[in-house]
């Protein structure tokens, strides 16, 4: 279990290719990769992104935990930035690898879900117009209760 | 009791510090907001709807009426948007 939560930006390739290097009984490894993205039809300069240094570990740590024993997860990976980021960078990533693709699948799901409205993130967004925090949505919230 | 008080996102803009250390006797995370209220209008307004307000005590998620008896650090900040 890898979990990290920097500034700098991380390498999304080369992350893959380490960690799709498994042990012998692994058959399935899934990724995903969060992208800022532009807002609608107003050109996002940058986005921010404030964290709860600390918590954010502890939280992550113990979501990675909860995946690993529900899907017998062989290894997971997850990285989050924070700091100021442009439209197109990379964000973050997750990994799973297990036995079987379904539960790769599944953790990585759960990991996403829960990465979305369980750790202290907060993303500010600013444009020509100015600047805003970006408001949870209920869906989020809506979407732990699948697990 | 001392305890340490961080604000996150807009409640830190609102609130004006990103943390503090303050003296309290409040007993649980609601009597800590309702001494804080009391202080002045940059707190009234950051927690005058708590439906818009997470807690952690000592960086675990929390609810209003969770006691803070032994508590080190109190940390207030808006629903999360991770990932």
């Amino acid at each position: 279990m890898d979990i990290r939560v920097q500034q700098a930006p991380f390498d999304f390739g080369a992350e893959c290719d380490r960690f799709a290097a498994v042990r012998g009984d692994t058959g399935a490894v899934v990724t995903f990769c969060g992208i800022v993205r532009d807002t609608d039809g107003q050109a996002l300069h940058r986005m921010e992104i404030e964290h709860y240094p600390g918590m954010t570990e502890k939280a992550l740590a113990g979501m990675a935990q909860t995946a690993t024993r529900r899907w017998n997860l062989h290894d997971c990976l997850i990285i989050h930035r924070y700091g100021p980021l442009r439209p197109g960078e990379r964000i973050m990533m997750v990994a799973t690898a297990a036995r079987h693709r379904a539960d790769a699948f599944a953790a990585a799901d759960f990991l996403m879900d829960y990465l979305k409205s369980r750790a202290p993130f907060w993303k500010k967004e600013s444009s020509a117009t100015g600047s805003e925090w970006v408001a949870a949505k209920d869906d989020d919230e809506a979407a732990l209760k699948r697990w | 009791m001392k305890l340490d008080v961080l604000y996150f996102a807009w409640l830190r803009e609102r609130i004006g510090v990103p943390r503090e250390t303050l003296d309290t006797s409040a007993r649980t995370v609601a009597e800590l907001v309702a001494e804080l209220k009391a202080r002045d209008d940059r707190y009234a307004l950051a927690f005058s709807d708590l439906d818009a307000v997470r807690v952690a005590v000592d960086q675990d998620l929390c609810d209003f009426d969770t006691a803070i008896e032994g508590a080190r650090e109190i940390a207030f900040f808006p629903p999360m948007t991770g990932g």
